[in-house]
């Protein structure tokens, strides 16, 4: 009896000794934070991808509650509802950023570009890229190995089995910049989401003289310029044999695409064009 | 002409392979096997063959139905395990209780952290310890050497050369039935002729290098010689220590294990102190009358912090002064 | 025998070029001649399109101090300047020449005596070097010049010939100290001269008894020169290990030859410095080996530079019908070629032909850390530690296991049972550890 009595006193005294410790010490280091950094954190997403420019979501959160104004502040994973949130947390107003999303210009598939010689090694764009320029005779193409696909934490772009092409699933992308970060040529662009998910680019990043092009890939950019040419609002440019869009100026009108002599400018989710009805005389003959 | 094949430099390779490691081991196991045949007979044979085929067995059960990999058995690393497990037990241990330390080995002390490569302590003596702890009378009753023995589980058994010792015995092998085997102990473990042979084809094949076992050995003989100066009629002669119990099969062959030994030789000489130190301070003050087993896995769990911070000699090691 | 104390592998010798005399390839149609060497940025074209050059002509000029000089190895007509494939797996400027016929720069000594006095003074051969664009020969292509400049505050205290040759299947220099070993002895008095050193070493692998027989010879008729034989062990060539073994000293982790007083040039080197300085012949040409399993007829080749591997193979018998793998210098660090359009560089030592058979890489397993990687590693690395702290990005760590020290020599991948990609990774491991570092240094700035 007295045994027991000894050891849960003992015991018990060891326990309370030590939580009025803790309390103290956890009173004298407690670290002074405004509050609301924790109530903005509890709004975002929490998937710590980083696409806000922040090393996680609690850095955002701290940011955005030491701003002055939300402008060049915004999480691409919750969009303007997570702003929206945020904002009125802070008191302050969410400003609206056009959607972004990540787009792969290479359109050197199998089947366009064709592969001349066997990679036997480790399968990875930054690896490859470091020993030689690919299994085709385009060096600044797609390597096809995915270090995009593992880059992404929102399985939203996959490496297409056939082609040997990334493809961006556009309900998953969050424009988050973590595949334009891993691929090694820069091949991925964040460009504006569009309209109704509607954009155009040029499907290549080779700056080869276009002749040298033509053997190697049937889709690729041969810096010809007519797209240039044609283009009524100046969003075309044309640099070391490389047409280039640039996607704020660029008004989807798609002439540029109709003269591309390589179908090389490509137009993402819009309508089929009508077929141009040929002029016929209406002349029906009876009888 | 096909494609070519690029790939990064180099372009030639040794022809190295697991495969090869572990049938090098297989082959410098070979005397120590034949030994233990002729001594041990058929217990011998019905204790190693159950336990290389249980080991074997449960590796490709567990590869293919719970880890859902690849089939992992043909790298013969099973087949070792198996053999260096059989080498740990007596031979006259039944065979349901082999089956079982087979399970532990493998399904334990190997498949549960990822397969070969992955796990930090030695599989075989995972499996050794548990059925050590678990079946204690069946593991230490030593069958007596009889050449071509024909019993089995009712082999006749006497004690160990070590039992000897730690109870004080008189009856302890002489000098030469120790070196070629002709004592009582797990089949493995009792002739240091063979399993010197075995060594010696193994740093032939360069498989493994003679930092690990020259230390243990070494280690276990200054200290066992220490006390023996010091007190020779409570302490056996340092001889009689390395020529006895698990410690040569410890030092050679379990010890020198790939994935649980560290990776420097400066690594390897601290392992190997390490090990010998513990096995006599067990041999000599514990109450067990064997401590190589016990030794060589608690050095195991020390192998990742001795790979951590001992690091290789460098090449231009720049002397801070 | 005097050999490295550290690591190393004994790779099969595979020497069957061995003993086989020099020959000629004859001149191709037209020359691709690089201006862009492997260290430095490439040269400034000095000709254009449409001009007439002739052999030994000057047409890019070094762009910057860490650059070299390049010489046209043909006389006739610039066709372009445009990109070409090289041996490093991107296109790089080069200059396009068609061949018509072989005239000479008439400042060029094509008499065959040898001239043995050189009354240059050190900073006029370095000079003279640096105009005839040599670079070293034994593959890594650093311009010479700069080699031989020794910075302020330190002192060279010997010359090291690098004859050890090391990679398998190579045997241009071992060709080369059997033909020319009068000139290369004389090329190492300049040497000797330039950096102002009395000694200076001359390492030759024991494979090559009779090189060494004969580079003993001539150097008996200068002062300061010794030739020490080396056991056979790769990579005995790498210049620290040549250095440990020659001198005992080691280089100390990240810093150069020239801290422990060693300066090291490969016999090709030597040689071409030989005939900068004496014939006034800028580098051009050089021996290349041809070789492999297959190869019926293994040798040793003069090619001068620019010239397509196409044409090479085509002269020398062809490609041999099992081939999988066409590399460009030795299967320890050679660079695997997509095609044969690409031509022969300055640092171009080999063509090695690898039957389909040995071309495919092992299955790669888990590592299974038996530690060989460690043992055989000449720097003293721990490379399975540094494959999978490259594979997780971990850039503190690697600096701090010393990838940067790593010379990629690929003993670790050579003898590793599991088939781990371990010098790719390394690579990359360096590459990322390199940025961080020049990134360190531009913010220190």
């Amino acid at each position: 009896m007295n045994l027991i009595l000894v050891s849960v006193l003992s015991l018990g005294g060891i326990g309370a000794v030590s939580a009025i410790i803790l309390y103290f010490i956890s009173q004298k280091f407690q670290v002074e934070e405004d509050s609301r950094i924790e109530e903005v954190e509890a709004a975002l997403p929490g998937a710590n991808c980083g696409g806000c420019g922040f090393p996680g979501c609690r850095a955002f959160a701290a940011a955005c509650v030491k701003a002055d104004s939300l402008e060049n502040l915004a999480c691409p994973v919750g969009g303007m509802p997570t702003m929206e949130k945020v904002a009125n947390i802070l008191g302050k107003t969410a400003m609206p950023v056009d959607p972004l999303i990540a787009v792969v210009r290479c359109g050197g598939s199998c089947e366009h570009r064709e592969r001349t010689n066997r990679y036997d090694g480790v399968k990875s764009c930054a690896i490859v890229h470091n020993l030689y320029g690919g299994e085709t005779d385009c060096s600044w193409g797609c390597l096809g190995y995915g270090d995009c696909e593992n880059s992404c934490t929102f399985d939203a772009i996959h490496i297409n089995p056939i082609t040997l092409l990334p493809e961006v699933d556009e309900e998953k992308c969050t424009a988050c910049g973590a595949c334009v970060k891993a691929c090694p040529k820069n091949i991925i662009q964040l460009r504006k989401k569009g309209h109704k998910s509607r954009r155009i680019y040029v499907n290549c990043v080779n700056q080869d003289k276009g002749a040298v092009n033509k053997k190697v890939c049937d889709v690729a950019c041969i810096g010809c310029s007519k797209c240039f040419n044609v283009c009524a609002y100046d969003a075309i440019s044309i640099h070391n044999n490389l047409a280039y869009i640039d996607d704020k100026k660029c008004t989807l009108c798609r002439k540029c695409v109709e003269v591309c002599p390589t179908n090389s400018i490509l137009e993402l989710n819009f309508p089929p064009r009508k077929p141009k009805v040929e002029e016929t005389s209406n002349v029906v003959l009876n009888g | 002409m096909n494609k070519l094949v690029v790939s990064p430099s180099p372009h030639v390779h040794s022809g190295n392979s697991i495969q090869k490691e572990m049938k090098s081991v297989l082959i410098a196991l070979i005397p120590a096997y034949l030994v233990a045949l002729y001594y041990f007979g058929v217990g011998a044979l019905i204790v190693s063959v159950t336990s290389v085929l249980s080991c074997v067995l449960f590796e490709y059960l567990i590869q293919k139905f719970i880890l859902k990999g690849e089939k992992t058995i043909t790298d013969c690393s099973a087949i070792v395990t198996g053999l260096l497990l059989a080498f740990n037990l007596p031979s006259n241990l039944p065979i349901w209780i082999v089956i079982i330390g087979a399970l532990v080995a493998i399904g334990v002390g190997k498949m549960s952290f990822g397969g070969l490569g992955n796990n930090p302590f030695n599989p075989a003596l995972v499996g050794r310890v548990f059925l050590l702890i678990s079946f204690p009378v069946q593991m230490t009753s030593w069958p007596r050497p009889i050449p071509f023995n024909p019993a089995y589980m009712d082999a006749e058994t006497s004690a160990t050369a070590l039992t000897a010792l730690k109870e004080h015995l008189e009856n302890i092998p002489s000098a030469l039935d120790m070196f070629i085997g002709n004592m009582g102990g797990s089949m493995g473990e009792v002739s240091t002729l063979a399993l010197l042979l075995g060594f010696a084809y193994l740093l032939y094949r360069r498989t493994i290098s003679w930092h690990i076992p020259i230390t243990i050995l070494f280690t276990v003989f200054v200290m066992t010689g220490i006390f023996y100066l010091v007190d020779p009629q409570t302490y056996a002669s340092p001889l009689v220590h390395l020529m006895t119990g698990g410690l040569m099969l410890g030092a050679i062959f379990m010890a020198t294990d790939f994935v649980t030994s560290p990776m420097t030789k400066r690594g390897m000489f601290v392992y190997g102190i390490g090990i010998g130190v513990i096995t006599v301070v067990i041999r000599l003050f514990g109450s067990y009358p064997e401590g190589v087993s016990f030794a060589i896995l608690i050095m195991n769990a020390f192998t990742p912090l001795i790979n951590t911070y001992i690091k290789p000699k460098r090449f231009g090691e720049v002397r801070k002064k | 025998m005097k050999t490295f104390k550290m690591g190393g592998i004994h790779p099969e010798e595979c020497k069957f070029s061995a003993g086989k005399k020099t020959e000629v390839i004859s001149l191709p149609k037209q020359v691709v001649i690089p201006l862009r060497h492997y260290s430095g940025k490439p040269s400034i074209p000095e000709v254009a399109k449409g001009d007439m050059v002739k052999v030994g002509q000057l047409i890019g000029r070094a762009d910057g101090f860490v650059s070299a000089n390049v010489h046209s190895s043909v006389s006739g007509k610039v066709v372009k300047i445009d990109n070409a494939l090289d041996a490093f797996g991107y296109k790089n400027p080069a200059v396009f020449i068609d061949v018509i016929g072989d005239d000479w720069l008439e400042t060029i000594d094509l008499t065959p005596k040898v001239k043995r006095t050189c009354d240059l003074e050190s900073s006029e051969i370095i000079k003279k070097i640096a105009e005839s664009g040599i670079v070293g020969l034994g593959g890594a292509t650093f311009p010479t010049h700069v080699k031989l400049s020794v910075p302020a505050g330190k002192k060279a205290e010997v010359l090291i010939i690098n004859g050890a040759e090391c990679e398998p299947y190579l045997t241009c220099d071992h060709q080369l100290m059997l033909e020319k070993g009068e000139e290369i002895i004389i090329g190492i008095t300049i040497l000797m001269k330039a950096i102002q050193v009395k000694r200076a070493l001359v390492g030759i692998e024991a494979n090559k008894p009779d090189a060494i027989l004969n580079i003993e010879k001539w150097a008996k008729t200068v002062e300061g020169v010794e030739v020490i034989p080396l056991k056979v062990k790769y990579p005995q060539g790498s210049e620290k290990q040549l250095i440990q073994a020659l001198t005992g000293r080691e280089v100390p982790s990240g810093g150069l030859p020239i801290d422990v007083g060693a300066i090291v040039q490969n016999v090709a080197t030597t040689f071409a410095v030989y005939e900068a300085v004496q014939k006034n012949k800028p580098l051009i040409e050089r021996v290349i080996t041809v070789t492999g399993k297959s190869v019926p007829e293994p040798g040793n080749y003069w090619v001068r530079v620019g010239t397509p591997l196409s044409h090479v193979v085509e002269k020398t018998g062809g490609i041999p019908e099992d081939t999988g793998k066409i590399v460009a210098g030795g299967p320890m660090m050679g660079r695997a070629l997509p095609n044969l359009e690409i031509s022969v560089a300055k640092g171009t030592a080999a063509v090695l032909f690898i039957p389909s058979s040995e071309s495919g890489r092992g299955k790669v397993q888990n590592c299974i850390r038996c530690a060989k990687c460690v043992f055989h590693c000449p720097m003293g690395l721990e490379p399975y530690l540094l494959m999978n702290r490259s594979e997780k990005n971990l850039l503190d760590e690697l600096e701090q296991n010393r990838v940067m020290d790593c010379i990629e020599c690929g003993s670790c991948s050579y003898v590793c049972p599991s088939n781990r990609p371990l010098v790719d990774y390394i690579r990359y491991g360096k590459l990322k550890v390199g940025e961080l570092i020049r990134s360190r240094k531009v913010q220190q700035l």
